[in-house]
C-alpha cells in the first residue's frame, strides 16, 4: 500500500537491509555511539541519553493524567490464601490498580514519555508495533499531544480469524484516532514497520527505546513510596508480568530508585511452551496475546531480537525469580478478583496475580507481596468472550488440575484454590544460553575482560560464570583454548 | 447501486507479500499463505464495489490503495457465551473465606 516513490525497492530484502539507517533516522538516537565491542555496550548511557530527570517525567505524567493510581490491598484474597497455606503463611496481597491509567493500562507509562519526546524532537507521528494494550496507549499519548498515530497489528490467521482480545485492541486504537494496519501472522512485521517509518518519516515508539523503559521506572517507584507511606517499609516482593523485558526492567530500576533495593523481584508469564510464535496455525490456538513465555524466554535470552539495534528492556539484569502459571490458573484468578475483591479486570493483566495467589502461601503473614499491574477489561478482554473463542477453535476447556494443561489443546481451570502453583524456570539455564547467545552473535570475536564483565552484569550473574559458560561451548570464539 | 461512495467509512485489503516473497524460517503453515492487511478510512473514490481498486483517507489524512474489502466495518468481538466453568468459582472461594 505504501512506498511507492520512483526508484524504492521495497522488496523485503533491501528494505531490511535499509534497517539501521531507518531506525536511527526513526529514534534520533546513534545507537553505534554506545557500543563498545561486538558484544559489550554502555547501557546506562544509553538509558541515560534522552535526558529526563525523575521530576520532568512526574510532571509529564501529570500533564497526560499518567500514573500515580491506587494500591490496592486484597483482604479478601489474602483470606482465601491464608485459608489454604500452612500456618503462618499466607503474606498480605495488593495490587497496583494500573487499570486507572488514561487508556486502562500501565502501558500509558510506556507511552506518555515516547510520544512527549517525539513530539520534542520534532516529529509529527509516531508508529508503534503492538498488539496489544499498547498501542492503545501510543494512540491515547498520540491524541493528547496532536500527534498522528500508525499503530501496526498481528490480528489475523490465514482465515482472516482473530482473537476477540486483538480485536478489542483494534476498537481501542481507532477509537483514539489512529489509522491501523490489521496483518496476518508473520515476523515480517518489522519490515512493514520499516516501510511504514520510512514513508511517514515519524517517531519509532518502540517497546524498547530508553523513554519506553523510563516511563515504567515510575510505576516501581510509584508502588515502594506508597507501600513505604503507608506500611513504614519497602514490599518484600514485586510480582511482574513478563514479556519483552520492559515491565520487569522499569518496575526493577524504578524500586532501586526508590531506594527498595532488597525487594525480590519476580517474572510471571503464561506458560505457553510448544506453541510457536510465528506460526498461522497455532496463532489462534492460545488465549493470552502477550504476557506469555513464547516471549519472556526468547527475550530473556537474547533480549536484543527487537525493532532498535539494542534493546533497553534487559530483563535478565534484574530478575531473582521466574515463574510460570497456566492459563486457566489466570481465568481462575480474574474470577477470584471480581468476586472476592470487587474488580472486574483483564484477564492478561492478571497474569502475574494467579502467580500471587501460589507463591504467598510460601511467605510469612507479616510480608508484602505486591502484584504491579491490572489492566482494563471490555468485550474481548474477559474470560468468558476469550474461552468462548477458546473452544471454537478447538481448544477443551474444563475444570480440573492445572497442572495437567498443554498449551494449545486445553485450558484447565483449576477445581480448588490450592492447586495453584507456579512452575518455577530455571534462571541458570537461561543465563547460560543468553551468554552463549551474546558469544554466537558476535560471530568469531574474542570476548575480553570487559565483556565478561558486561555479560555478568546483563545477566545478573558473575565473571566466573561467565568464563564458565564461554569455556563450555562446543564451538569456541576464535582465539579462545 | 454501488457498494459505496465517496467519504463513507471503508476497509480496504492488500496482498503485501505473496508466499514466494516471504521471510525465510518460517514455519511451514505461515511459509504457504500470503502477508495479507487490512486498512479502514474515508472512500476517495466517487462510487465503488466490493473488489475495485479504491484509493481512501485513513483516519490521520493519509492516502492508501487498496482492495475493497467492506463497507462501514462492523466491530464484532463480543462478551462470549456464559462459561459453565467459571461459574461456580465465587461461591466456592466465598465459603473458605467465610470459614
Amino acid at each position: 500500500m505504501q512506498g511507492r516513490e520512483a526508484g524504492m525497492d521495497n522488496s523485503y530484502a533491501e528494505v531490511m537491509a535499509r534497517k539501521k539507517d531507518i531506525l536511527s533516522r526513526a529514534t534520533g538516537i546513534d545507537y553505534g555511539e554506545f557500543e563498545k565491542s561486538p558484544i559489550t555496550f554502555d547501557y546506562e548511557a544509553l538509558m541515560g541519553s534522552c535526558d529526563y530527570s525523575p521530576e520532568d517525567i512526574q510532571g509529564i505524567f501529570l500533564q497526560t493524567g499518567v500514573g500515580e493510581t491506587p494500591l490496592v490491598e486484597l483482604r479478601n484474597l489474602t483470606e482465601l490464601v491464608r485459608s489454604i497455606s500452612p500456618p503462618g503463611k499466607g503474606c498480605r496481597v495488593f495490587v497496583k490498580d494500573e487499570a486507572a491509567n488514561p487508556s486502562g493500562s500501565f502501558k500509558d507509562r510506556r507511552a506518555a514519555l515516547s510520544v512527549y519526546h517525539a513530539r520534542r524532537l520534532g516529529y509529527k507521528g509516531v508508529v508503534t508495533a503492538s498488539s496489544g494494550n499498547y498501542g492503545a496507549a501510543v494512540a491515547s499519548q498520540a491524541a493528547k499531544h496532536g500527534l498522528k498515530a500508525i499503530v501496526l497489528q498481528e490480528v489475523y490467521d490465514s482465515r482472516k480469524v482473530g482473537q476477540p482480545e486483538i480485536l478489542e485492541k483494534t476498537r481501542a486504537c481507532e477509537a483514539y484516532g489512529a489509522e491501523v494496519w490489521q496483518l496476518t501472522v508473520g515476523p515480517e512485521l518489522f519490515y512493514i514497520m520499516l516501510r511504514v517509518l520510512e514513508d511517514t518519516g515519524f517517531f519509532s515508539a518502540s517497546l524498547y527505546v530508553p523513554t519506553s523503559v523510563l516511563g515504567i521506572e515510575t510505576l516501581g517507584y510509584e508502588l515502594a513510596n506508597q507501600v513505604l507511606q503507608r506500611e513504614g517499609r519497602f514490599p518484600d516482593m514485586v510480582l511482574v508480568t513478563h514479556a519483552g523485558g520492559g515491565n520487569v526492567t522499569g518496575t526493577a530500576r524504578g524500586l532501586i530508585k526508590a531506594g527498595s533495593r532488597d525487594t525480590v523481584v519476580v517474572g510471571v508469564s503464561v506458560d505457553l511452551h510448544g506453541l510457536h510464535m510465528a506460526s498461522d496455525f497455532d496463532f489462534n490456538r492460545k488465549s493470552f496475546t502477550t504476557g506469555h513465555s513464547g516471549f519472556g524466554i526468547p527475550f530473556l535470552t537474547w533480549p536484543d531480537r527487537t525493532d532498535v539495534p539494542r534493546n533497553c528492556a534487559r530483563g535478565l539484569r534484574y530478575l531473582d525469580r521466574y515463574a510460570l502459571v497456566t492459563q486457566g490458573e489466570v481465568f481462575y484468578t480474574t474470577e477470584l478478583l471480581a468476586k472476592l475483591e470487587g474488580m472486574e479486570r483483564g484477564p492478561a493483566g492478571n497474569t502475574s496475580l494467579a502467580g500471587a495467589v501460589a507463591i504467598a502461601r510460601e511467605m510469612d503473614q507479616d510480608q508484602i507481596l505486591v502484584v504491579q499491574e491490572t489492566e482494563y477489561t471490555s468485550a474481548g478482554k474477559l474470560p468468558s468472550s476469550q474461552l468462548t473463542f477458546a473452544k471454537e477453535n478447538g481448544i477443551e476447556v474444563r475444570r480440573g488440575n492445572p497442572a495437567e494443561n498443554v498449551p494449545g489443546k486445553t485450558i484447565i481451570i483449576p477445581e480448588k484454590a490450592d492447586q495453584m502453583r507456579v512452575e518455577d524456570f530455571n534462571l541458570e539455564k537461561i543465563r547460560l544460553s543468553y551468554i552463549k547467545n551474546a558469544i554466537k552473535m558476535a560471530k568469531g570475536y574474542e570476548p575480553t575482560s570487559q565483556d565478561e564483565l558486561f555479560l555478568a552484569e546483563d545477566s545478573k550473574s558473575l565473571p566466573d560464570f561467565v568464563r564458565e559458560a564461554i569455556g563450555s561451548m562446543e564451538i569456541k570464539p576464535a582465539g579462545t583454548a | 447501486m454501488p457498494d459505496a461512495k465517496r467519504d463513507d467509512l471503508v476497509q480496504i485489503h492488500t496482498v503485501i507479500l505473496e508466499p514466494s516473497e516471504r521471510a525465510s524460517n518460517l514455519p511451514s503453515s505461515t511459509k504457504q499463505v500470503p502477508y495479507e492487511c487490512w486498512v479502514k478510512g474515508f472512500l476517495l473514490d466517487k462510487c465503488a464495489d466490493k473488489g475495485d481498486e479504491v484509493r481512501i483517507q485513513t483516519f490521520i489524512g493519509r492516502e492508501l490503495t487498496g482492495t475493497l474489502h467492506k463497507v462501514n466495518p462492523t466491530y464484532e468481538h463480543d462478551f462470549g457465551t456464559p462459561q459453565e466453568v467459571l461459574l461456580s468459582i465465587g461461591d466456592e472461594v466465598k465459603k473458605l473465606v467465610e470459614e
